[in-house]
């Protein structure tokens, strides 16, 4: 046999390459000897998938450029072109829409990771703050390609959404059309925006976001700091396993039950009861027929309803703004003993208990009618209790009665 | 650790729970105006019955209503012959493959309608199939608009009533919020036949806002089996590689 002439020839080609690049002191920096804590749970699933939908979005996104028409004439009719006239045209498109809100469900579910088991704090703050700018670059992503099937909903939530600026400053808002209504201009900004700005800036910061992880390493479900306890001998630390196989094979398991569920949308709900796609987004864009209740998609609504909690209009926008913003502040607002929620007294649960239920509430407040009686006021409370979460943490953090943390990870 | 469990369990199920009440107690996300619709009997692919709407679709409503983004040729999706369609349903000199205009302009549909007829390629996903099937059936004598019709479900709605050969004519009648529909004057089918009518033309739009959903739900179970698949293959995997993590 051959092999062992084989495997010289491969070593050599290797040798070859990494002579001239780093590949394989790459591949074991960062896949198969990066030492990750062997205590992941479920949690942990969200940040490989959410390079998964970034993949799928970037691929779909390749193929429906190719029939898609940024111009306010044809936009409409093209998607429909895309949704029937184009060989599998409605699998690319329905699967980029789906993948849409799928994005934010996975990165809503990796940030309450990092919220639950204190992720964010020393030393991963950078990490966090990328984290932070892949999720405000993803917002302006799925805003902006709202706006492209140029639907009645398309317009008027981009018109909604760029009035919050006319409120801060009306040049500003000028500016971002192009125009002094949502128009042509609009849509080939946006356009150009969606498709080649925002995602060489997302893919630039995902790769810095797995960078500054690699640099300090995974946190964990106990919050404890793996390096401390390193093999006298191989250096390795003694929680740490290899990133390849053990996750690769284990994120694999979580890739196969998230298509599954992904494929359910695609096939058999895309519209997902109007949550995904909306039924008044299949009308085309009308500049003089304002829809009678506009509604942002799903996951601008927590945001939205804290934007129409407060009264005074600049005050909203701000409040919008804050409300997204002060995630940033969060590695130097927590000053508990601890960082795993397992650790934490009853106090800081409460609050995390009380601020992810506020959230929910307000994502649901944000598609509800604001004529309802109910809406506002519920909207404020749930708005007080968010930035409560976030203004009081310095406090009651401190004051929370931890649990000691263990030396070791738990299983 | 144990204590720290339950706490979790309560905070989740509590989560969960909000969550659930407050979609199960709310409406869904852009619901129309409180409307009572009469459900759609439409079965989804009966192509005799998509046939028929088809017909019903080509006879009666599209002289004013496009579907500019459906091609004729499409139409063998439900089962007809390219002669059959262009037999049937195509009434001047399109080709097969052409999409579905309407000759009527649109400034004067304008003047006549005050709204131009929408398009209804994709209707059938802005209004749902029981909204249509309520709407073709709840038009009546109102000598106060300007066509001399009304529609319980659209209300003052632009569209006369251009099926009321066969529906005959309907009038408003009863007490203050106590009202019904009447037929006054029967039309050429029985109060039966133009459900079936209606229901048919109905299924037709649902098929035409989406030519596609067959295959789509054909492939999807395909798809999930795929996962399904996967999911235990990686999972046997995964355990043989984690036996030795402890």
């Amino acid at each position: 046999m051959s092999t062992a002439s084989e495997n010289t020839k491969l070593a050599q080609a290797t040798q070859w390459i990494d002579a001239r690049f780093p590949m394989s002191s790459l591949w074991r920096d960062h896949i198969s000897e990066y030492y990750a804590p062997k205590n992941f749970n479920f949690w942990y699933y969200f940040g490989s998938l959410a390079m998964l939908v970034l993949v799928i979005q970037l691929v779909t996104g390749i193929f429906l450029t190719m029939n898609y028409k940024p111009d306010a004439r044809f936009a409409f009719a093209s998607v429909e072109y895309i949704m029937r006239d184009v060989n599998y045209g409605w699998l690319i498109r329905y699967m980029h829409s789906t993948g849409a809100s799928m994005f934010f469900v996975v990165v809503y579910l990796h940030m309450c990771r990092g919220l639950m088991y204190g992720s964010y704090r020393k030393p991963r703050e950078l990490v966090w703050l990328i984290g932070m700018g892949i999720y405000l670059c993803l917002m302006g992503e799925a805003f902006m390609g709202y706006l492209l099937p140029w639907g009645q909903m398309s317009y008027w939530g981009a018109q909604v959404i760029i009035s919050l600026f006319d409120a801060i400053s009306p040049p500003l808002a000028l500016w971002i059309r192009g125009d002094f209504v949502v128009s042509d201009a609009t849509l080939n900004r946006f356009f150009a925006f969606h498709v080649i700005a925002l995602p060489l800036v997302l893919v630039g910061l995902v790769l810095v976001h797995i960078i500054a992880l690699h640099e300090v390493g995974s946190n964990n479900p106990d919050g404890v700091e793996i390096k401390k306890h390193k093999d006298p001998v191989t250096h390795k630390p003694l929680d740490g396993i290899n990133f390849h196989p053990y996750y690769t094979l284990k994120d694999l398991v979580g890739v196969s039950v998230f298509l599954a569920i992904f494929s359910a949308v695609v096939f058999f709900a895309p519209e997902m009861g109007g949550y995904f796609l909306e039924a008044n987004n299949f009308i085309p864009a009308d500049p003089m027929k304002t829809p009678p209740h506009i509604a942002p998609v799903w996951y601008f609504t927590p945001y939205y309803a804290i934007l129409r909690a407060i009264p005074q209009k600049q005050l909203g926008v701000i409040a919008m703004g804050a409300a997204v913003l002060i995630f940033l502040a969060l590695p130097w607002l927590d000053r508990g003993a601890v960082k795993s929620i397992r650790y934490r007294g009853t106090l800081y649960k409460t609050a995390f208990g009380m601020f992810i239920t506020a959230f929910l509430i307000l994502g649901y407040m944000g598609t509800q009618d604001p004529n309802l009686w109910y809406v506002n006021p519920v909207s404020q409370v749930c708005t007080a209790i968010y930035f409560a979460f976030f203004l009081l943490m310095p406090i009651y953090s401190k004051l929370d009665k931890t649990l000691p943390e263990p030396d070791r990870v738990t299983s | 650790m144990k204590q720290h469990a339950r706490w979790m369990k309560f905070l989740f199920s509590f989560v969960a729970l909000t969550a659930l009440s407050a979609g199960l107690v709310g409406q869904p996300a852009l619901a129309h105006e409180e409307l009572v619709l009469d459900r759609a009997p439409i079965v989804e692919g009966d192509k005799a019955s998509l046939q028929r709407g088809a017909r019903a679709f080509a006879n009666y409503c599209q002289n004013c209503h496009s579907a500019q983004y459906l091609r004729y040729s499409r139409l063998t999706d439900i089962g007809l012959s390219e002669e059959e369609i262009k037999a049937n349903l195509m009434f001047s000199s399109e080709k097969i493959g052409d999409t579905m205009t309407v000759a009527l302009d649109k400034a004067d549909a304008k003047a006549w309608f005050g709204n131009p007829p929408p398009d209804l390629s994709v209707e059938a996903r802005v209004r749902g199939a029981d909204w249509l099937y309520s709407y073709l059936r709840g038009f009546y004598k109102d000598s106060s608009r300007p066509t001399g019709w009304n529609n319980t479900v659209y209300h003052n709605v632009g569209m006369p009533h251009v099926l009321y050969e066969l529906q005959g004519v309907q009038e408003m009648s009863g007490e203050e919020g106590a009202q019904s529909l009447k037929v006054v004057h029967p039309g050429k089918l029985s109060p039966a036949e133009y459900n079936q009518f209606t229901a048919d033309l109905v299924n037709y739009l649902v098929w035409m806002a989406e030519p596609a959903k067959a295959t789509r739900i054909q492939i999807g179970v395909l798809a999930i089996f795929f996962c399904v698949v996967a999911f235990f293959v990686t999972l046997a995997l995964k355990k043989e590689f984690w036996k030795d993590i402890h």
